[in-house]
């Protein structure tokens, strides 16, 4: 090893220090819990050992087709995905295009940001039936308002050098909008459109667990009505797996398409 | 020209109502004869999309009921004690994460990753731990609050101006005037941000909670008037829970001194 690359190494040495005690302190806590539960100290028939949890993963992933609700939760993601995007960022252009209409309604949409939609859901069950479209505009509305806002901040924080680039080359109104506000604003429209996704896939499991139709949300309403604790849990676990994986899978995106600084 | 345009424009004076404002009258009314005239329509069923006529009397007969009162109280009593129990507890993990590196990157990941998942999930252990009642309400809003808290905390925290801290630490302050005269005055917008999210995300948990299980509460007036089908009540109901909601969020943010943050 060069002298040059130990530092690097070290670096990387202490960065994996706090790492480690972060999942040796979980997996702790999951042999502690496992201790208690099968020492009597907790309700077995309240909280399930972890070994349990472990096994019954497999067990729903078979029996309960997991992968197939898997599927149905990331289609009506995905239809939610595409409508908030294409109505957000049209809505936000649109605002940004009409001045009077951005300072008419701009502060609606971020009181919408902050309300309970998602409550709404009884009144959606009543228009659209206990179908898809339901779970699909629940994740629809709720993922709109921060699509639309960010949208606006991002072409309204084009630089000005950008567009007077384009005004020196007597770009049209289409070809400005192309060619210099949209691909300067799409990292920060990117970053509503992944606001918007996060909130969409939140309601749309939501919304499956509490009609209980669809994919992920409604497979732990099953289980936990048949009483299949374990199974309950391990859903649980699933669903925050599947989760992770998404933000995660968001963030490598908007890291990708922010321009290096 | 251009000069007389604008000069004429000043000693015009402000008209009674600016543009703006019109345009947001025209939108409402545009919105509410829409509204009208598809209740009228025939194109959905019956009741889906009731009479604006309907609604308001909806809405004066249910702001006149004691029960409505009542419910609404037991929801802000269970939203008020999630906040409590979850933003205290987010405020000392967000206060431990942000004042130490270590522990900030062993743990802050999973509270960063379990932030953004669907807390109603949990009900079924949230029941299962605490019962029907408005115990697993509460605990339901306490979880959904205390991810926004924590994290908010934990980032105001490692924003803190060095300066401030050297100041404290010449005055030999001990850990317990640190926290109180140094890091809370100085996290004081991200803390007020911390909260009003949480808030946001306790009555979500706390209503979604009361609308699959519960017998009293704003959830489940909802859930009665959807089973009953009487549309014009849930209609007033949501209208009520929304202007609600979007005060009390401002409020937090006018009382935390969030509006008077100058924007870059």
């Amino acid at each position: 090893m060069t002298d040059a690359a130990l530092p690097g190494a070290r670096r990387a040495r202490s960065a994996a220090a706090p790492r480690m005690v972060g999942l040796l302190t979980v997996i702790g806590a999951l042999v502690l819990a496992e201790a208690a539960i099968q020492g009597g100290l907790v309700n077995r028939f309240i909280v399930p050992p972890p070994s349990e949890v472990i096994e019954s993963l497999s067990r729903i992933m078979t029996e309960r087709h997991v992968f197939d609700r898997f599927l149905i939760t990331a289609g009506e993601c995905l239809v939610a995905g595409v409508m908030l995007t294409l109505f957000g960022v049209a809505g936000g252009v649109l605002m940004h295009r009409f001045r009077l209409l951005q300072q008419a309604v701009e502060t609606w949409v971020a009181s919408f940001a902050a309300a309970p939609l998602v409550i709404m859901y009884p009144l959606f069950l009543v228009v659209f039936g206990r179908n898809a479209l339901t779970i699909i505009m629940m994740g629809f509305i709720s993922g709109l308002p921060p699509a639309i806002l960010k949208t606006i901040e991002g072409i309204a924080a084009t630089r000005k050098v950008l567009i007077n680039v384009g005004k020196s080359f007597n770009l049209t109104g289409r070809q400005q909008f192309w060619k210099i506000l949209f691909p300067a604003a799409l990292p920060t429209i990117f970053v509503g459109v992944r606001l918007g996704l996060i909130f969409a896939l939140i309601n749309i499991v939501g919304t499956e667990f509490l009609i209980n139709y669809g994919g992920l949300g409604a497979l732990i309403t099953d289980l936990a009505e048949r009483y299949d604790l374990a199974g309950t849990y391990a859903a649980i676990c699933f669903v925050i797996l599947v989760s992770v994986l998404f933000f995660l899978a968001l963030e490598k995106i908007e890291r990708w398409l922010r321009p290096v600084d | 020209m251009a000069e007389t345009g604008r000069l004429r424009q000043a000693t015009a004076g402000h008209p009674l109502l600016s543009q703006v404002a019109l345009l947001r009258i025209a939108i409402v009314l545009a919105v509410l004869a829409l509204w009208e005239a598809l209740a009228h329509s025939g194109l959905l069923y019956r009741d889906v999309v009731p009479s604006l006529l309907s609604i308001a009397r909806a809405m004066a007969d249910l702001l006149s009921q004691q029960d409505y009162y009542y419910n609404l109280g037991v929801t802000a009593g269970e939203i008020g004690m999630a906040l409590l129990i979850g933003g205290t507890s987010g405020l000392v993990v967000g206060l431990v994460l942000g004042g130490n590196r270590f522990l900030s990157k062993a743990f802050e990941p999973y509270l960063y990753y379990l932030g953004p998942t669907p807390k109603i999930i949990f009900l079924p252990i949230a029941i299962m731990w605490f019962g029907v009642e408005t115990p697993s309400k509460i605990a339901l809003g306490t979880f959904s609050c205390f991810f926004p808290v924590a994290l908010n905390v934990a980032a105001g925290m490692r924003q803190i101006d060095r300066t401030l801290i050297r100041v404290g630490e010449s005055f030999r302050a001990s850990t317990l005037q640190m926290v109180f005269k140094i890091y809370l005055p100085a996290m004081r917008h991200p803390i007020i941000n911390g909260v009003r999210l949480g808030f946001g995300f306790a009555l979500i948990g706390v209503l979604l909670a009361e609308t699959r299980l519960s017998n009293k509460g704003v959830g489940f007036m909802i859930m009665q008037a959807d089973s009953t089908f009487d549309m014009p009540s849930m209609y007033a109901m949501l209208i009520v829970l929304f202007v609600l909601a979007i005060g009390a969020n401002a409020l937090i943010g006018r009382l935390g001194g969030l509006d008077t943050i100058k924007r870059t």
